[in-house]
């Protein structure tokens, strides 16, 4: 079954969003996002790597044989991380070495993996670049609403060290929510990432249930209406 | 569950005899917490509030969080480990009779690892501090951080023995030097050892009531006596005596009232000595090793995550099935 353009970014973004619905790439999720700066490097890092493997498997998908498909596979996303490893080393050294193994550890996030197999190696180059990026966006809204949610409580501030991302304008970002904040160091540490996704997850729920709710009364109202004109 | 809560009276009836208003407060402050918190959720959670909001579980988790706490503590510290452990402790694993943690103790160890600067200033004994604090003087305190003039925080606060043990063993010197110290009175503490007494009558009226076993507290008290007194043995220089172990900090509370929680606990009889000497020996492990001077927390949380695999282990063979 061919999936339109329209459906790949609704699910890339929101019925079956990498991190809320497959909860997949969990260990950088709730490694790195301690702070917004943070989540928002890994999720661009990670949505680069999926746009581009997701591009290479789909464009040589006819030659590979499916016995050595996931040696191959592999090989292309390491390339790939590997380069985007070695530019952000270049060009944004003090972000680098804040995420330190995760950025090489993209290769291991199985959602990039997952992408590639499910879907990239079945469809054309368009419309897997564009799942690619519509799941990577998904991933890095997680991440950022995550390391947001995480930077507030924990520190009382917002885009905290932007300037590792945006250079030297960067530092006029960075909002101080809470003057004189104690710090939550739980929100910090390990327990704080777990704890958020779940209520993040939980929160996307809510929604989920609350549209069906409006949809199911719109359809009971309609079918109301009907006898109502006989 | 009330039961549970008036045997904890004498414990608190000489504890704020013993470190003043602050105890007082402390309680009052989480009880209103874990009363509001648990009516809230069990509002969200569209369950009847009346019959679980008087079944006196969320009363017993602040009681027990409002004596772990330091009194004096600021009044945000108290609301929020108390809603933490009602609503992330309990609620969200869906309510009485299903949450794997003993909810004040999550509350607690999330406050300790969150907050050790207002976590470990522990007031001293009011007999051993010249400065004490009026009703009226500790409200003021608590909510707005102000202490009345002439009154500094360092005449207010004093090292427990627990804490002022590892500080010293840390810096070379032998127990009977460090046992010299006011604070550390005949037994285990001035004043410590009057309130941990008085949890142990409560204790030993909650056993003579039959609302908890004798398994827990005896095989964690035994246990970490026993522990302690081999250690005590081997160098009394460096590590201190069972009886300083049993009297000080909340192992009397624990063993009575934290590690007895029928929910969070190992249920067959078995089980509960099995859970008990696990939390008496890594108490002992974390006080004299760990990076904390108590543990009670940590070792009955660690206690309770294994509490599911315990009573697999010691399910009782039901009569007419297997057998050897």
């Amino acid at each position: 079954m061919e999936k339109s353009y329209h459906d790949i970014n609704r699910e890339g973004l929101w019925t079956n969003n990498v991190a809320l619905v497959q909860v997949l790439g969990l260990c950088p999720l709730l490694a790195v996002t301690a702070t917004t700066v943070n989540g928002l490097g890994l999720g661009i890092a990670t949505t680069l790597t999926l746009v581009l493997s997701s591009l290479i498997v789909s464009l040589i998908r006819n030659l590979v044989k499916p016995e050595v498909r996931i040696p191959i596979f592999v090989m292309i996303i390491a390339a790939v991380v590997t380069a985007i490893e070695l530019s952000m080393n270049a060009y944004f050294h003090e972000l680098y070495m804040i995420l330190g193994i995760f950025v090489p550890l993209i290769v291991t996030n199985c959602a990039i993996l997952g992408r590639a197999e499910a879907f990239a190696s079945k469809t054309t180059p368009d419309k897997a670049v564009l799942d690619a990026l519509m799941m990577g966006l998904g991933f890095t809204a997680v991440l950022v609403v995550l390391g947001a949610m995480r930077e507030i409580i924990g520190q009382g501030t917002l885009l905290a060290d932007a300037h590792l991302m945006f250079g030297e304008v960067g530092r006029m970002l960075t909002i101080t929510l809470i003057e004189d904040y104690r710090g939550f160091l739980l929100a910090m540490l390990p327990p704080g990432a777990f704890i958020g996704l779940g209520l993040l997850i939980a929160l996307k729920n809510i929604i989920d249930i609350q549209k069906k709710k409006k949809a199911t009364k719109e359809v009971a109202i309609e079918s109301q209406l009907v006898p109502a004109n006989l | 569950m009330l039961q549970v809560a008036y045997a904890l009276i004498p414990g608190i009836l000489i504890f704020s005899w013993l470190f003043g208003w602050g105890v007082i407060i402390n309680i009052l402050l989480a009880s209103v917490t874990a009363l509001t918190t648990e009516a809230l959720m069990l509002r969200l959670r569209q369950r009847p509030v009346k019959i679980f909001l008087s079944d006196g579980s969320a009363l017993v988790t602040a009681l027990l969080l409002g004596l772990a706490l330091p009194p004096l503590a600021p009044w945000w510290l108290i609301l929020l480990g108390t809603a933490f452990a009602i609503i992330f402790a309990k609620h969200i694993y869906g309510g009485l009779g299903f949450n794997p943690f003993n909810p004040a103790m999550i509350g607690y160890v999330m406050l300790l690892i969150s907050f050790p600067l207002e976590m470990t200033r522990w007031p001293a004994p009011l007999s051993l501090s010249d400065a004490h604090l009026t009703l009226s003087q500790s409200f003021a305190y608590v909510f707005s951080g102000h202490l009345p003039a002439g009154i500094r925080l360092d005449a207010l606060t004093m090292a427990t023995p627990l804490d002022a043990l590892k500080t010293n063993l840390g810096l070379n010197q032998t127990i009977q030097e460090i046992t010299t110290r006011p604070i550390f009175g005949s037994i285990a503490g001035t004043g410590w050892q009057w309130l941990n007494i008085a949890f142990l009558a409560g204790g030993l009226w909650l056993i003579h009531k039959k609302i908890i076993s004798w398994h827990v507290p005896a095989a964690m008290l035994g246990s970490l006596a026993l522990i302690s007194l081999l250690f005590y043995i081997i160098n009394p220089a460096t590590y201190s005596s069972p009886l300083f172990h049993l009297f000080s900090g909340a192992a009397i509370l624990g063993a009575f009232f934290i590690a007895t929680d029928p929910v969070s606990c190992a249920t067959t009889p078995k089980g509960r000595i099995y859970f008990g000497i696990g939390v008496g020996i890594l108490t002992y492990v974390i006080r004299n090793w760990g990076g904390y001077p108590d543990a009670i927390a940590f070792a009955v949380l660690l206690m309770n995550m294994a509490a599911p695999t315990i009573d697999h282990f010691t399910r009782p063979q039901v009569f007419g099935h297997g057998g050897k």
